[in-house]
């Protein structure tokens, strides 16, 4: 039999491990030559794999919501066509994953319960389960000769489901009778992750994420008082990266007010004929995007990236923009925007934004930013201090628009202010420069041409 | 013929009768004579004894036990009152640096009960209510005791009064006059270093003294209601710790309230805690509890007093959290 292995694809240069979100085939499965085989998400995208050959699938290594490093071996299809046949006629398993091979084995390190031919039962072996046991019913599991296997499957009357030990001793009690013996609901090492269950009594919160039904952590916080959402595999990234910055970067933080007084009127001047025009609406972004290009070309220390003791200087521009979805935050990169007029720029925008908000990105499209802008404005930040996205130096946060009062020439006039926030990598990054490059951004902004729409 | 005695009659009692059948035994401190004593202990022990066994001192703590130290080196038994255990840091030097000591460098027993009126709710405010047992039980060298019932205090106090050691009496004020109960006509004494089960139950012990023991046996009542049955160890001695009594009784029931009137950071419930997660760690089945005054000082306004102390009902909310564990 001609055998083909499919493994975990590597979808960006960065990645080294990818989920699997869910299975398209089961074993026994005919499937064809790019015909979707699974879904995967990943650190930076989510992404249909297709079947690298056409024959009937005879394995999958992994199940579904399990995260393995790229390049591991997590399906097996046999392209022979009498396999096929014989595989089609052996009855389908109902469990989607078999016992992983030899190889994956070694790699995982899953506890083993001892073998059972040993007299005195395991204690030393770890709960697969996570379940905690007191001392004393421990004590008990071990004079009693109870095995950690039999212990596991005990149902817990205690806080969280806790073996207490009234719970142990009327076990030994019943077993010593030959009574039955009470078991658990769930077998808690095979209990599958997250699986919806339907008809919930109580309101629930409206999410992209799955709400967790089973395991421990539902006995712990039960319903109605809790609910439990599986974190997505973007959420849990976003963490990551978010940790992993700050503990990589010394952030410092500047705020200086903008008046964006200028921008506003000619954002407003030119408003309908651009929406004619282009098909969308003209936002401040893009006059932010351009200043902020402007200014890295002035200060190209700003858009840089450090390597060991090496500063690596970039000599084009891709702008990152943050952008909230429902399924969380994304920064998809707009590549050489120094290359584009503001119409240029103002078109990428919205159609990264428009893309992001739809789940349509490329792995491309978020890849490779040097510099990037996040607008929290919008949700009615006055001022933020946000976190660098990394291996970038420096990121750029917009605060709310608002008309405030300020003094001009001795009077006071009313003007549309913002606060900008640069946070810089201090590493390379100091306060003079930081400081320079964000006046930069100001003074375009604030001395924008008029006719830059014309 | 027994008779029902309250806890400072019973105190009184058997310091009389100790100073009836010995002649060394005399007492000393400030307003204890004609006037009987801040709370009345030595009401009538002036006329009786007299001058020269029931002695009034200047108000000067360091002094009384001081002189109550040099006393004993010379063979008597005194019994030195403080008029409120929070005074009795006036005269900490000499426990801790000179009468603690004495035997261990001089070779010299030193048979003498510091007696300190200790405990709140009773409205006394920073000044008046302190529980400074933990000082002691850190002090090698001293026994301690703190005794709950009539019985007890009479009879803690006759074995304090016949030990050749120092020995710390911590006599509870609220209990003072709060607490009656049978004592006996004949001699007898409460040995020191022994704790009593004052309520025997299968599923939590509470380890107690002083006036813990009336919030557990109270809380214990109600919870035997509702199925959960308390076993409450009264400790009567804080140094030396009865340890079996408190061991054997973990080990029976797996889960271990602390609970004492005193406040809870460096208190004595982290001791008992330590042993018991020493030596009986298979027995248990929950974490070891401490229910204990909180971490402030002890305010004068009532409502805020009662806040601060254990009481009946947190010491029922603690046990019944343990259970549901």
């Amino acid at each position: 039999m001609s055998k083909v292995e499919v493994v975990m694809p590597q979808l960006g240069e960065s990645l080294t491990e990818g989920t699997i979100v869910k299975w398209h085939k089961k074993p026994g499965d005919k499937v064809r030559k790019d015909e979707t085989l699974l879904e995967i998400s990943t650190d930076k995208v989510d992404s249909e794999i297709p079947s690298p050959a056409s024959g009937v699938v005879t394995k999958l290594l992994f199940p579904e919501q399990k995260t393995v490093a790229v390049r591991t071996v997590i399906a097996e299809i046999d392209t022979d066509e009498t396999a096929a046949a014989s595989a089609a006629s052996a009855p389908a398993k109902p469990t989607a994953v078999e016992t992983a091979p030899p190889k994956v084995e070694q790699k995982s390190p899953v506890q083993e319960v001892r073998p059972v031919a040993t007299p005195q039962p395991s204690l030393q072996a770890m709960p697969a389960s996570g379940r905690f046991y007191s001392p004393l019913v421990l004590n008990i599991t071990r004079e009693e000769g109870i095995s950690m296997m039999e212990l596991e499957q005990i149902p817990g009357t205690g806080e969280g489901g806790r073996v207490s030990k009234k719970d142990i001793l009327a076990y030994v009690d019943a077993k010593k009778k030959g009574i039955a013996l009470p078991q658990r609901a769930a077998a808690p090492a095979a209990a599958p992750a997250a699986q919806p269950a339907a008809g919930p009594s109580a309101p629930r919160i409206e999410s992209t994420l799955k709400h967790v039904e089973s395991g421990d952590l539902v006995k712990k916080y039960p319903a109605p008082q809790y609910e439990i959402l599986q974190m997505s595999n973007l959420i849990q990234k976003m963490g990551e990266h978010m940790v992993r910055s700050k503990q990589t970067s010394p952030h410092v933080y500047e705020i200086h007010e903008c008046d964006m007084t200028k921008v506003d009127i000619v954002r407003r001047r030119n408003q309908d004929g651009f929406e004619k025009r282009e098909g969308f609406k003209l936002t401040y972004m893009p006059f932010i995007c351009d200043a902020v290009v402007q200014a890295l070309k002035q200060f190209p220390l700003v858009n840089c990236q450090i390597d060991g003791d090496k500063i690596i200087v970039k000599k084009f521009v891709n702008l990152g923009i943050a952008v909230a979805t429902e399924n969380g935050l994304i920064v998809p990169v707009i590549k050489n925007a120094d290359e584009k007029n503001f119409t240029g720029l103002a078109r990428a925008v919205n159609d990264l934004a428009t893309r992001a908000r739809m789940k349509k990105l490329a792995l491309p499209d978020i890849e490779g930013g040097s510099f990037t802008i996040t607008n929290y404005g919008g949700f009615g930040a006055m001022m933020g201090t946000p976190i660098i996205n990394q291996p970038q130096v420096a990121i750029i946060g917009i605060g709310s628009i608002e008309k405030r009062a300020v003094v001009i020439n001795d009077a006071i006039a009313i003007r549309s202010i913002a606060y900008f926030t640069l946070s810089f990598d201090h590493r390379i990054v100091d306060g003079a420069l930081g400081g320079s490059f964000l006046s930069a951004v100001i003074k375009k902004l604030e001395n924008v041409d008029e006719n830059l729409l014309v | 013929m027994p008779k029902i005695l309250t806890y400072i009659e019973a105190i009184s009692e058997g310091l009389r009768e100790e100073m009836r059948r010995d002649p060394s035994v005399f007492l000393l401190g400030e307003d204890i004579g004609t006037y009987g004593g801040a709370f009345k202990v030595t009401k009538g022990f002036f006329d009786e004894f007299g001058e020269n066994r029931v002695i009034d001192t200047v108000l000067a703590e360091a002094a009384i036990i001081g002189a109550a130290t040099g006393a004993a080196i010379a063979g008597m038994r005194p019994v030195a009152e403080m008029q409120f255990a929070d005074f009795v840091t006036n005269g900490f030097n000499q426990i801790v640096n000179m009468t603690a000591k004495y035997h261990y460098r001089n070779f010299v027993p030193i048979p003498l009960v510091v007696r300190l009126p200790s405990g709140g709710g009773i409205r006394g405010g920073p000044f008046h209510s302190s529980n400074p047992e933990a000082w002691f039980v850190h002090t090698p060298g001293l026994k301690v005791v703190a005794p709950s019932t009539a019985y007890d205090a009479k009879g803690l106090i006759k074995s304090a009064v016949r030990d050749n050691n120092p020995v710390v009496y911590l006599e509870h004020k609220y209990l003072y006059r709060h607490i009656k109960g049978e004592v006996p006509d004949n001699d007898y004494t409460v040995p020191i270093g022994k704790a009593d089960i004052k309520r025997e139950g299968n599923d939590i012990s509470v380890i107690t003294y002083h006036t813990g023991v009336h919030w557990a046996l109270e809380a214990a009542a109600t919870l035997s209601n509702d199925g959960i049955e308390v076993e409450v160890i009264d400790l009567r001695t804080l140094l030396p710790l009865d340890r079996e009594t408190i061991l054997n009784s973990v080990k029976k029931t797996g889960k271990v309230l602390i609970v004492h009137e005193a406040s809870l950071t460096g208190g004595i419930g982290g001791e008992i805690a330590a042993i018991i997660s020493e030596n009986a760690f298979e027995h248990l089945d929950a974490p070891i509890r401490r229910l204990a005054s909180l971490d402030t000082l002890i305010p004068y306004a009532p409502t805020l007093e009662d806040y601060f102390l254990p009481n009946t009902q947190k010491v029922s909310d603690a046990l019944r959290n343990l259970a549901r564990y």
